[in-house]
């Protein structure tokens, strides 16, 4: 214990004297906290649309108010050739085309229906999609406007009709904000974890103080409990402000209990840590584990659900979200955080988080070694 | 535990170690190396760069496992007994490895209290030293110069009172008259009892051990008194200087009564294979002395030695 009390000693003296690491743990959450949620949203909004209205008629008037009125679009080319406006897809004017043919009017009076064109500028796949999806939905609701408008008196069977109406369950506003920031809280959290206690420790061993330290009596559960227990600590003042910051910043208010998260936190940043201590050991220098934590870091970010959902992912990278310790993470912050659930309702994610800390610390203490 | 009252152990016993790098251990640091070292002696290692001292320093404090062969420091085993080796020995890596970003008081603070005792308690010990670094104590251990690392290093690896005391290199990038005294207080610690191996690439401070191993390639080419290393050298050796001093070198390389030429300060120094070649070196120089040849005998030095030695 008391070579124990020494090395954390040591070893907060030595971070409190970086700046560099106290800017990062201190403005690094901030800053990402701050900026992140507001960027990244899934809503696809500003979608450029080019129209080439060939019919010029009060329908086809109506039919382009409606569209721009929907806040989705922008109307950014008004034109009476469908050769230019491919031109501004090509010149990324515009991500849409819609050809409203001549005699849209006419054929929709008379023949009671008509047709539409719309090209995608596929570059951007989601962009492409689902403003092609906007754009079919006002579409066909416009047509069932017009038709209801040509039915003067309510009378059976005259239109099949059917009316979905929805509620978000548990985020009722469908606000991004409280989706994303726990989400991002979870990242930074895993940033702090990983890569800095690998770079710390490979630190040591760059400079070579690894080796003054290996011909001490010091013990390998000593030395690698020094290095874990002050970052363990970093990791849970980091989401204290990333909490208060979802507070204060976002008026995001746990409907779970904050213990939930702090208990399930704590495992977590143990199961973070071992990979970081395990990276440590692989590596020789701070390049080396940086690149690597990088490389984990971004398999963990991209199929860790916080950008695109798991549950639409194919079968086999749902298998490698479950390997993911950033998956479990974040969904069960979203469960705690929007849903309220309790300890009880996570234990099955402790479980599994526990696991992954037995494993990556077990792993890391066997393959540190103090001599080669 | 008893193993040191049982009969007087020698501080450091090497038995045929043999320690192989690479994936077909086909680089060999150190072959079949034997020798020991008394209790209280200052014992030098010296040998070129690579010539496998670091590895044998590193072997002997338990930080790396030797492929074959026993070494035993203070009596205790180096594989088995690691933990009480790592109790009683101090190690001073070739390179400067303390924290940089802890001042000078700190480091020795750590370093005296993770092996559970303090400055105070052995002050005694390191106070020669430490005076000299004492009025920088304030300042962080990587702003210091190379000299006064060298000396905080000294003093952490002492700080525990260890009775067998390793230094790779400790002299290497220091400039002479801190070496001067960096080699004075080796002979004060000598004088605590205290075992010293120290590894040079430097001849001249073999000369302030009390024995040395010429060591190179992985293989010991000697151990003995610096004295006696430089009696063994029994070939007659002349010191030869002129005006053309590499041309009178190459001139000299194809006499077959000439073992070996090579530049040594000012002169070029010239083994003869026998006593008769001194006859025949003279008679060469003789002729030369429109060049201003000049010819003296040296005694041989241990650099001599160990160029000898080298070659054979």
């Amino acid at each position: 214990m008391r070579t124990l009390k020494f090395l954390l000693r040591k070893e907060f003296r030595q971070i409190f004297r970086d700046p560099s690491i106290l800017r990062l743990i201190l403005i690094m959450p901030v800053i990402q906290l701050l900026i992140l949620p507001w960027a990244a949203d899934y809503e696809i909004k500003n979608i450029k649309l080019a129209v080439v209205d060939l019919d010029h008629s009060e329908y086809s008037r109506q039919l382009i108010n409606k569209i721009t009125s929907s806040g989705y679009f922008i109307l950014t080319d008004y034109s009476s050739s469908y050769e230019q406006s491919l031109g501004k897809i090509e010149h990324d004017k515009a991500d849409l085309v819609l050809q409203i043919p001549g005699h849209f009017e006419k054929e929709l009076v008379k023949e009671d229906e008509a047709k539409l064109f719309i090209a995608v500028n596929a570059i951007n796949g989601v962009k492409a999609n689902l403003g092609a999806a906007y754009l079919r939905t006002i579409i066909q609701d416009y047509n069932s406007e017009i038709r209801t408008e040509w039915i003067q008196f309510p009378r059976f069977s005259a239109e099949t009709h059917i009316e979905v109406t929805y509620s978000n369950w548990f985020n009722p506003l469908m606000n991004y904000k409280y989706f994303m920031v726990p989400g991002i809280l979870v990242i930074l959290l895993t940033m702090v974890g990983t890569n800095l206690t690998a770079i710390n420790i490979v630190k040591e061993k760059e400079i070579g103080t690894i080796e003054q330290i290996n011909v001490t009596p010091i013990k390998k559960y000593h030395f690698i409990l020094g290095k874990l227990i002050p970052f363990w600590l970093f990791g849970l003042f980091v989401l204290t402000i990333g909490l208060s910051i979802a507070r204060l910043v976002y008026g995001i208010i746990p409907s779970g209990s904050f213990i939930t998260i702090y208990v399930f936190a704590a495992l977590y940043l143990l199961a973070v840590l071992g990979l970081g201590l395990l990276i440590s050991t692989y590596s020789a220098n701070q390049q080396q584990a940086m690149l690597l934590s990088f490389f984990l870091m971004m398999i963990f970010i991209l199929l860790g659900g916080l950008y695109t959902s798991i549950d639409s992912m194919p079968e086999w990278a749902k298998w490698i979200t479950r390997f993911n310790p950033v998956s479990y993470f974040i969904e069960v912050m979203r469960m705690v955080v929007l849903k309220g659930s309790t300890l009880s309702d996570i234990k099955y994610q402790l479980l599994v988080m526990g696991g992954f800390a037995v494993f990556f610390n077990g792993w890391a203490i066997i393959s540190y070694r103090k001599r080669g | 535990m008893d193993k040191t009252k049982e009969k007087v152990v020698a501080g450091v016993v090497v038995e045929n170690i043999i320690k192989t790098y690479g994936k077909k251990k086909d680089m060999t640091a150190l072959n079949d190396i034997s020798f020991d070292v008394q209790k209280g002696e200052l014992f030098g290692l010296i040998g070129p760069d690579g010539a496998g001292k670091t590895s044998l320093f590193r072997i002997l404090t338990t930080l790396l496992l030797a492929d074959s062969g026993k070494a035993t420091v203070d009596g205790f085993d180096v594989v088995k007994d690691y933990k009480a080796i790592r109790k009683r020995v101090g190690y001073m890596p070739g390179r400067f490895s303390l924290y940089p970003d802890l001042s000078v008081e700190e480091n020795l603070n750590f370093f005296a209290t993770i092996f559970n005792t303090s400055i105070e308690e052995n002050y005694d010990l390191v106070k020669d030293i430490y005076v000299q670094i004492e009025p920088f104590k304030k300042r962080k251990a990587g702003k210091l110069s190379g000299g006064m690392k060298q000396k905080l290093a000294l003093s952490c690896a002492l700080i525990h009172r260890p009775s067998v005391l390793f230094l790779d290199e400790p002299t290497t990038g220091v400039d002479a008259v801190s070496r001067k005294e960096f080699w004075e207080m080796l002979k004060g610690l000598k004088q605590q009892g205290i075992t010293i191996l120290v590894s040079t690439p430097y001849m001249d401070e073999a000369r302030l051990c009390d024995r040395i191993a010429l060591i190179q390639n992985g293989k010991i080419l000697s151990i003995n008194s610096p004295q006696g290393i430089v009696n063994d050298f029994s070939k007659p050796l002349w010191a030869v200087k002129s005006d053309r001093m590499l041309h009178l070198q190459n001139e000299l390389q194809e006499k077959d009564f000439v073992e070996n030429v090579y530049p040594f300060g000012e002169f070029h120094h010239v083994v003869m294979k026998n006593e008769s070649g001194s006859e025949q070196l003279r008679n060469f120089i003789t002729a030369h002395s429109s060049e201003n040849a000049v010819l003296q005998q040296v005694k041989p030095d241990i650099e001599d030695c160990f160029i000898d030695l080298m070659k054979n």
